[in-house]
């Protein structure tokens, strides 16, 4: 049977992926018109003919919240009864006091930037998000709330899935080979805490690998030959470096 | 910095879907065919002062356009020739959504669309507006005002253009010896020259429909318009595709055909209604 | 400019090309590092730089729309990109410019993805050699394909003209000065829709049909050739070792 990756197709805006019936897994990035199928996005092309379902990764695009995702957001704004945080979405995303303080506030006699100052990171989750007001977030639940320590990577947003792997098998390939702490939200900022500054070298230029090779496919086995040769570059670990 | 421009006044869906269905039945509101112009007034010399003009009711849709001539000096890739130039406003007057200030886009478009034509085809005899050759030429000012807008001011602005052309005449000048140029504006010489005449036929989208001269309301609902620009001897003076939609080629050719046929016979009506103005109203058609 | 003998004897342009032949086109994409999106598109000697920012949140909130994301759009030149110094203020071209490749976007574009934002494009010509608005909306096009904003297709552009009184393809500077007609078309060729369609000159009903066909035949060339350099920048993305 061929991996899930041999069969991704690199399509561009306006190309038939494919024609006939199918289910459309990735609404905005395929439309139908007739029995053809036409890719919206840069991105890579999944057809299943067996159970008639395409959908397209896009390899390009901004990020837009889903509830439910995990986002790393930088306060831009505090207001009175809320911050508003820079979550690299097309709007931005507003978290109340009342949520992160876990009690009322009384605009008059307090001031939120006591709190959360603007450039404060925050870790949050998408609590709500419709068509017709920005996404709001929340800081309830475990790990949740003001990030003190780490180092932030940016990748772009729509390369998330491949930092994570396929049941976030490339996430623990890369906390287990740095013995880094990696926290990946889903707007493409990624959090890591490292216990020196070679492993946070290494697992970031690991990061961007990923980033810049998403759509190539073997990358599982490459990023851990790459964080492997690195370390033993760098003297971190003893044997000799793989060569080909 | 153009952009996708708000519905300005919002048609209620209902109706909407009552106008794109009629006209998906070639029928419109007004009863009229999907080929048919809405009735058209034209008063030729409405403004005195102007050296030409005319004022233009198409439908509900009210346009008057003027002609100044100025003595001025040529552009230098044309020394021996008069000089054109077009300008349109949409008056805060003609609608809640226009507002005061300098033309918008739309306003730049339509003088820009009608001034192509115009000179393209070459419809006025510019080698006869020389002066002094070299240095002093006519130079012919359109001014179009749009005063009451109901749809298609495109449509209604070319042909108010071109029955201000057509109403326009040359006033008697005198050079003297060293080359200056006099003016007698209370006697008028001759027509303004005249090679050919040319309207625009805007011919808008719905829904695989074609139709022409749309009103305010089909203004709302159409995908997409074409602004095609017909001269009297039957050839395509310019065309202009304006709006958010796309057509295909069928539609375009089409299209072609529907503004060729009407733009002929638009131009034969005009020059009925310039050359014996008793046959439009004859004094004011604002606030009769 | 001197007027060149635009259809010499052999039945070549002044520049040596056939009737139906573009000149070189050259496309880069994701040129700019800030951009959402980017392409630099070349026609020959001209070339035109597009960039695309956002869907994003906008100042301006009163012209947001409920329902889908603006298209904004500025077609600009560069004062030194015209034989005469054009001047910074926008002329009546440029914001006629800027509205007609607008709307040959919108048809493609699928805002309803991005409600209340503005998706921002700037087109900036570099230097002007005919066809600025067609190199133009090649360019945008790319831009947003590079932004990742979903599209029905990509929309390419090129001009027709006529001189001499033979239709050709791809007019350069020359054969639009001196020239009958200039006729710039964009197509969504997957789609089957012509997002742009203007006739600057006068020909005769045959001519247009003659015409038209000549662009979509110039467009299929640059639709491929988009596609391709949409394609190369991860086909040609190597494996570090």
């Amino acid at each position: 049977m061929q991996s899930q990756e041999a069969q991704r197709i690199l399509v561009v805006p306006g190309e038939v992926v494919v024609e006939g019936d199918y289910k459309i897994l990735t609404p905005s990035y395929v439309i139908r018109i007739d029995r053809k199928y036409i890719a919206t996005i840069v991105g890579l092309a999944q057809i299943d003919n067996e159970s008639k379902e395409i959908g397209v990764i896009p390899l390009e695009g901004c990020y837009i919240p889903q509830l439910e995702d995990i986002v790393i957001g930088y306060v831009v704004d505090a207001g009175l009864t809320s911050w508003e945080l820079d979550i690299r979405a097309p709007f931005t995303a507003t978290l109340y006091a009342v949520d992160f303080l876990g009690r009322p506030i009384n605009p008059a006699r307090e001031d939120l930037s006591k709190y959360l100052a603007s450039g404060d990171t925050v870790l949050a989750k998408v609590e709500v998000f419709d068509r017709n007001r920005g996404p709001v977030v929340t800081t309830k639940g475990k790990g949740l709330g003001k990030i003190v320590r780490g180092t932030i990577v940016e990748i772009s947003p729509v390369k998330v899935a491949r930092v994570i792997g396929r049941k976030g098998s490339m996430h623990q390939l890369l906390a287990s080979e740095t013995g880094c702490e990696v926290t990946v939200a889903r707007n493409g900022r990624i959090l890591i805490s490292c216990p020196n500054r070679e492993l946070e070298d290494i697992l970031v230029m690991a990061i961007l690998k990923i980033e810049r090779e998403a759509h190539i496919p073997g990358l599982t086995d490459r990023v851990k030959e790459f964080i492997i040769r690195e370390k033993v570059r760098r003297g971190l670990i003893g044997g000799e470096t793989k060569t080909d | 910095m153009s952009h996708t421009p708000s519905p300005g006044i919002i048609t209620p869906k209902l109706k909407a879907n009552t106008i794109v269905n009629m006209i998906k039945k070639g029928i419109r509101s007004s009863g009229r065919g999907l080929t048919d112009y809405r009735p058209i007034d034209v008063v030729v010399g409405y403004v005195q002062n102007a050296d030409g003009s005319a004022l233009v009711r198409l439908g509900n849709t009210v346009v008057v356009a003027g002609v100044k001539l100025e003595v001025g000096s040529p552009y230098p890739d044309t020394p021996n020739e008069g000089a054109l130039i077009v300008n349109a406003e949409f008056m805060p007057a003609a609608s809640p959504t226009f507002e005061p200030g300098p033309p918008d886009e739309n306003a730049i478009e339509l003088a820009r669309v009608i001034d192509r034509a115009l000179r393209e085809l070459k419809a006025i005899d510019m080698s006869k507006l020389a002066i002094v050759p070299g240095r002093r030429v006519w130079i012919i000012y359109v001014d179009i005002y749009v005063l009451d807008h109901d749809g298609n001011l495109v449509d209604a602005s070319s042909i108010a253009t071109l029955s201000a052309l057509l109403n326009t005449t040359l006033p008697k000048v005198e050079v003297d010896e060293s080359g200056n140029v006099r003016v007698e504006k209370n006697i008028r010489m001759s027509p303004l020259p005249i090679n050919h005449k040319v309207v625009t036929v805007t011919v808008a989208k719905v829904e695989n429909v074609l139709f022409i001269d749309p009103d305010l309301d089909e203004e709302g609902v159409i995908e997409t318009k074409l602004v095609i620009a017909v001269s009297d001897d039957s050839r395509i003076a310019g065309i202009q595709k304006s709006g958010s939609g796309g057509l295909t080629e069928a539609e375009i050719l089409a299209a072609l055909d529907i503004a060729l046929k009407t733009g002929v016979s638009l131009i034969k009506t005009i020059e009925s209604r310039v050359l014996e103005p008793t046959l439009g109203l004859s004094t004011n058609t604002l606030g009769q | 400019m001197e007027k060149p003998r635009l259809i010499r004897e052999d039945g070549l342009r002044h520049d040596g090309r056939r009737p139906d032949e573009l000149r070189p086109v050259r496309i880069s994409i994701g040129v700019l590092n800030k951009a959402s999106g980017s392409a630099l598109v070349e026609y020959g000697g001209t070339k035109v730089l597009a960039a695309v920012h956002g869907p994003r949140e906008i100042s301006q909130r009163h012209i947001l729309l409920p329902d889908r994301a603006i298209i904004r759009c500025r077609y600009h030149m560069l004062s030194f990109s015209t034989h005469e110094r054009k001047s910074p203020a926008p002329s009546r071209r440029e914001i006629e410019l800027s509205k007609v490749v607008r709307e040959s976007l919108e048809p493609v574009v699928i805002s309803e993805v991005f409600p209340r934002t503005a998706i921002d494009v700037f087109v900036e010509v570099i230097n002007a050699d005919g066809g600025t608005r067609t190199a133009a909306v090649t360019a945008a096009s790319l831009a947003l394909a590079d932004a990742g904003i979903p599209m029905r297709d990509l929309v390419v552009a090129i001009a027709v003209g006529k001189v001499s009184g033979t239709l050709v393809l791809d007019i350069d500077e020359a054969e639009d000065m001196y020239g009958e007609a200039d006729m710039p078309v964009a197509v969504a060729p997957s789609i089957g829709l012509i997002t742009l369609l203007q006739l600057n000159g006068v020909l005769s009903r045959e001519e247009f049909s003659e015409a038209l066909k000549l662009a979509l035949k110039g467009a299929s060339q640059i639709y491929e050739k988009s596609r391709e350099a949409l394609r190369d920048r991860y086909m040609k993305v190597k494996v570090e070792e």
